[in-house]
């Protein structure tokens, strides 16, 4: 293999950093027949210094995100090919019983994305692993296929088959010192051997990576953090093993910490300690690090507490005489706001990519991802998650990085409920009605930085009213971030009306001669419309998966409005953007803050906004104002573009008013609604009941690149005949069927989904659907079904489920299983595929 | 046996050792600190004597409050108290540390047994200046000896070794006295985890002294040139066989 210190003078790709994420890179990049590929590293090989020379290196595959999953399993076949992978096992254990109950929450998952797995005992996590103390855990969560790896061999391996198909040049010991752009697209890579002109560029830096995006004026979100980690030998009994590792590998969740077994020592990691944060810009070189830049001195005192916690567990061999601390770090880790990935090309450059924050587990998945993402536009796995494009501004800056990161450090191995709020920097993005939301006690969920209220403790008093139809949740688990009051606002709204702040939206005015051909190329559905119609439409990827969707009002000719969900807003702005057309025909602007929307739903709707909405353009008769129609009304004094369009399933409307009048249009509306008794309803029923019921899917949970719109019961009737971004698979999707539908399922009477104790559960998203037999239910392209969302319905009186199946399957009336905290209980196919439980005819919605 | 091991608390640098700006100090904002490596023979020398013979071993530095950890490290690898002598100043010169420890220990041994032993590391790890043990020995008019490799007691003293030239010099020494050993004396353990949990426990004792001043001065430090490794590729696959034979050659090893 070919490494020195020249540096080509052109490329068509350069990748820096030679740590297992840039060595998969460049494999997979090279794989997929790219050629001079250049990849750079400030230090030597096979080892330069970063967090891959110092990992742990075990791979547990479960977790609780599909998607992390999938790169894990991804990355174990890799290195398994590559002759770097020993298994060994692996037991996750439980000290308390809110753990145990997470370990069976962890087996739902292991069930859902298909990795063996299963509960066992203190008596059998002694026989797999002889020096634990079985008297003082409750049991333990074996996954067999637990392995060790090498990655340092592994990313050699990478490197040498790339070399070897004439795809790579390798430099080592080469510093970048500048990132040079044209027109906002990377047009070179300086370095202290050399410029090199290129326009694609792959940061892979880990804990240095927002150092080097920097250069190009991009930000990569993350942080070094801590992770202590301690050397213990030698141990006579691990020794005389003769062998690397012969003994499952323990996380001692409860601790926050690991021990495996390493030759003749036991190696033990913490995630217990404080957050202890780094700058990327004080990193010591090579030369000045005592063991590498990233294995900093170790702080003892931090890692003092953890000691007990060890020696409880493993005392019989932790205390052996002879035994000590042989190797003791501080090492460096990537950690992002979110604790996911950054990956994907960055908002600020075109061609500057990142493939940061990425585990040893998932090293080579990240590389083949990335590669396929940069080679055709759509990687096998949805990369939603770990998405650059998904922060937004705020979320980019360091103090937001350093404030998650802290928050986040201590739920690596924590108990994280799936609704679970962050608490640090915020509030960020506040609506203009936020005021009167706190005066009514709202709870408030974060969502892109928006404060949204999930519901309003103002609302209480309608459980008087409507308790008796509202189940209540007994287990502490089920019911942690929620209220009955969500279903009370949901049943108010459904009998009276409700308004919704919905003023997180994304929204985008796209306008100029191009805008038309411009929308039909992104959008799957027809966007030549009359003007002041709306349209809801998906975007599709190039493979023919969802990108988004979202709605778009024709406001003019050549205007539109686009609305997209606050989730997705970071990710969808950078889409539009990204397929602007060169020649100047479209101009694009963000009005997200100028912009406040309120929407206005039940059957009482057309009665409060004909109240307070009196002027020329007042008709809101259903013959004047028609279900799909936009028009610009006046609310008291309130300019406003009204929406006919429901995501609630009421007759109503979304009402988007300048922002500085937010507040005068809620008090206007409030005013007028008074008589008719209006309540402000949260985003639990935005988002969850009101949508459920009538099987609205949601990106990111039901909708992403993995599945198509004919499986998600989206498809049109017919096919416009504008070209658009993933028609042919589209088309060819609808030839050949579903492998999966979307189905709305429904758990049974309280009694069928009573646990141990009698406590009627509710699965919360994630967990198998299993056949009435207790099989695992896969498609014919190999994906599980899964819950995607669940909810209460409380107009239907039902609990619900929605999860994609196969044909076999996905037939009304089919009794299923859905498996949840360790236990099964029945569920029926309730409908298959987009017409509503609630309202099938949408009566109420278009009255 | 009573023994007394004196550490001092030193930067844990790389390669290349960072200097402040005014380039009189070495920049430890990202170092971390440890005792040298002659002070982990003395205190593993000093456990091991008592642990054959009884007695008990205090582990004592100068500086800072920092210098708990140091002295905590020693307490983890067996010994049994900790005394921090608060100089009054961070980096004290030889001179001033000498007649720190020596008043210190004129302190722990008013109205105790005396110190049968004093062990010193050779030099520190980070100022080199072979000093401070000699300087203690003569104030407290003990007889010492440094550059020690091997210490036994024999009949009611110590019989200890060191290297001289191609030779090596064996001395006898009555107690109590005082030694600078040098690394390889014997092999430190590592601090164990029971021990290390003992340690985090230990009350310290801190003792005042009237700091003296020293008369040594430092002027400025400055970084050797840089000597960083080339690397030179030899070859490629099965043709770079006979430079890699070559390279073992002249190293000695084949």
């Amino acid at each position: 293999m070919t490494s020195e210190r020249r540096v080509p003078s052109r490329a068509d790709v350069v990748v820096i950093g030679a740590g297992i994420v840039g060595n998969s890179v460049v494999h997979h990049l090279a794989e997929l027949g790219w050629r001079r590929i250049v990849q750079l590293d400030q230090g030597p090989l096979p080892d330069p210094g970063g967090s891959t020379g110092h990992a742990s290196n075990f791979i547990f595959p479960v977790d609780h995100s599909r998607e992390i999953t999938a790169l894990t399993v991804d990355s174990m076949r890799q290195y398994e090919k590559l002759g770097t992978l020993t298994t060994c096992g692996g037991i996750e254990i439980a000290r308390g019983p809110e753990r145990a109950e997470e370990l069976r929450r962890r087996l739902a998952s292991a069930t859902a994305w298909g990795v063996p797995a299963e509960l066992v005992g203190p008596g059998r996590v002694a026989e797999l692993v002889p020096f634990v103390d079985p008297g003082i855990i409750l049991g333990g969560f074996w996954t067999p296929s637990v392995a060790v790896v090498d990655p340092l061999q592994a990313g050699a391996l990478m490197r040498e088959q790339a070399t070897a198909q004439g795809a790579l040049t390798v430099a080592a010991g080469v510093q970048v010192t500048d990132l040079r752009t044209r027109r906002g697209r990377m047009s070179a890579v300086c370095t202290d051997a050399g410029e090199i002109e290129t326009d694609t560029v792959v940061i892979a830096c880990g804990v240095w990576s927002p150092r080097i995006a920097r250069l190009a004026g991009a930000r990569i979100p993350l942080t070094p953090v801590v992770h202590q980690m301690i050397d213990v030998g030698p141990i006579p009994a691990l020794a005389e093993t003769g062998t690397e590792i012969a003994y499952p590998i323990i996380r001692d969740m409860d601790a926050l910490m690991y021990e495996r077994q390493s030759g003749p020592d036991l190696e033990i990691g913490s995630y217990a300690h404080r957050p202890i944060l780094h700058e990327p810009d004080e990193i010591p070189s090579i030369e000045a690090a005592a063991l590498s830049p990233t294995q900093l001195p170790f702080t003892q005192e931090d890692f003092d507490p953890q000691l007990e916690d060890a020696l409880a567990l493993f005392g019989s061999i932790l205390d052996t005489p002879g035994a000590g601390i042989r190797h003791a770090i501080n090492g460096l880790l990537s950690l992002t706001p979110d604790g996911a990935p950054v990956l994907g090309e960055t908002p600020e450059v075109a061609g500057l990519w990142s493939a940061a924050a990425v585990w040893i587990k998932e090293g080579p998945g990240v590389g083949r991802m990335l590669a396929e993402w940069m080679t055709g536009g759509d990687p096998e796995i949805d990369p939603h998650g770990a998405d650059i494009a998904r922060f937004y501004p705020h979320q980019r800056t360091p103090a937001h990085v350093r404030a998650r990161a802290t928050e986040g450090f201590n739920k690596i191995y924590g108990i994280v409920h799936p609704r679970e709020q962050w608490t640090s920097a915020r509030p960020q993005r506040v609506s203009p009605f936020h005021a009167r939301e706190r005066a009514l006690g709202a709870e408030f969920f974060e969502t892109g930085g928006w404060e949204r209220p999930q519901w309003y403790e103002s609302n209480r008093a309608l459980l008087d009213e409507f308790g008796d139809r509202i189940p209540g949740r007994e287990h502490e688990w089920d019911a942690r971030w929620w209220s009955p009051v969500i279903d009370a606002e949901h049943l108010a709204l459904r009998e009276r009306v409700a308004m919704i702040d919905l003023s997180a939206f994304a929204q985008f005015d796209v306008s100029g001669p191009g805008a038309l051909d411009y929308l039909q190329h992104l959008a799957m559905a027809q966007v030549d419309r009359p003007v002041g119609r709306l349209c809801y439409t998906p975007l599709l990827t190039p493979g023919g998966g969802f990108r988004s969707d979202l709605t778009l009002v024709r406001l003019g000719e050549d205007s539109f409005r686009v609305i997209t969900g606050g989730a997705d807003g970071a990710r969808d702005r950078f889409w539009f953007t990204r397929h602007l057309p060169a020649d100047g025909s479209v101009s694009f602007a963000d009005v997200t803050s100028a912009v406040c929307t309120l929407g206005l739903w039940g059957p009482r709707a057309r009665d409060v906004l004909s109240a307070c909405c009196a002027d020329e353009a007042g008709d809101l008769t259903n013959e004047a104002f028609p279900f799909g129609t936009a028009r610009r009304i006046t609310v008291g004094t309130v300019p406003v573009l009204a929406l006919r369009v429901s995501y609630v399933g009421d007759l109503g409307w979304e009402l988007h008013a300048p922002f500085e009048q937010g507040l005068r249009l809620w008090d206007t509306v409030a005013e007028a609604g008074a008589p008719f008794g209006i309540v402000p309803a949260g985003i639990g029923v935005y988002g969850t009941t009101g949508r459920l019921e009538k099987g609205y899917r949601l990106m990111g949970a039901e909708l992403d690149a993995e599945y198509d719109p004919v499986e998600a019961g989206l498809a049109l009737p017919r096919v416009k005949s504008a070209e658009f971004v993933g028609k042919r698979p589209y088309l060819a999707a609808r030839e050949t069927g579903p492998a999966a539908t979307l189905c709305t399922l429904t758990l049974g009477a309280p009694a069928e989904h009573a646990d141990e104790s009698g406590i009627p559960r509710y699965p919360q998203g994630g967990e198998p659907i299993l056949t009435g037999d207790g099989e695992r239910i896969a498609d014919r392209k190999g994906r599980g079904s899964f819950v995607t969302s669940a909810g209460s319905a409380p107009s239907l009186g039902s609990y619900l489920l929605m999860a994609y199946l196969p044909p076999e399957h996905a037939v009304e009336g089919t009794r299923l299983q859905v498996e949840y905290m360790a236990r099964r209980y029945p569920v029926t196919v309730a409908r298959v595929g987009r017409t509503p439980l609630f309202d099938p005819d949408d009566t109420r919605m278009r009255s | 046996m009573e023994v007394l091991v004196c550490v001092k608390r030193v930067p844990a640098a790389g390669a290349r050792v960072p200097l402040t700006g005014d380039g009189r100090d070495i920049d430890t904002r990202h170092l971390g600190f440890t005792i040298g490596p002659h002070e982990e023979c003395a205190v593993e020398e000093a456990v091991r004597l008592v642990a054959a013979h009884g007695g008990r071993v205090t582990v004592l530095a100068v500086g800072p409050a920092e210098c708990a950890e140091q002295v905590r490290y020693a307490l983890a690898m067996g010994a049994d108290r900790g005394v921090l002598v608060d100089a009054g100043r961070s980096d004290p010169d030889p001179e001033a540390t000498a007649g720190a420890i020596t008043q210190a220990v004129r302190t722990l041994t008013g109205g105790e047994e005396p110190f049968d032993l004093l062990l010193f590391g050779d030099c520190s790890a980070d100022a080199g200046h072979h000093q401070v043990g000699i300087r203690v020995a003569t104030g407290l008019g003990l007889p010492i000896v440094s550059g020690v490799k091997a210490l036994e007691v024999a009949g009611d003293g110590l019989r200890m070794r060191r290297e001289a030239g191609d030779g090596v010099e064996v001395y006898r020494v009555p107690l109590p006295a005082a030694a600078a050993v040098r690394e390889g004396l014997n092999l430190p353990r590592y601090p164990s985890l029971p021990g290390r949990l003992r340690a985090r426990k230990a009350e310290l004792r801190t003792v005042a002294v009237e700091p003296e001043p020293g008369g040594l001065r430092t002027v400025r430090l400055r970084q050797p040139a840089d000597d960083r490794a080339a690397v030179v590729v030899l070859g490629h696959g099965a043709a770079a066989a006979p430079a890699v034979v070559d390279v073992l050659d002249e190293l000695g090893v084949v």
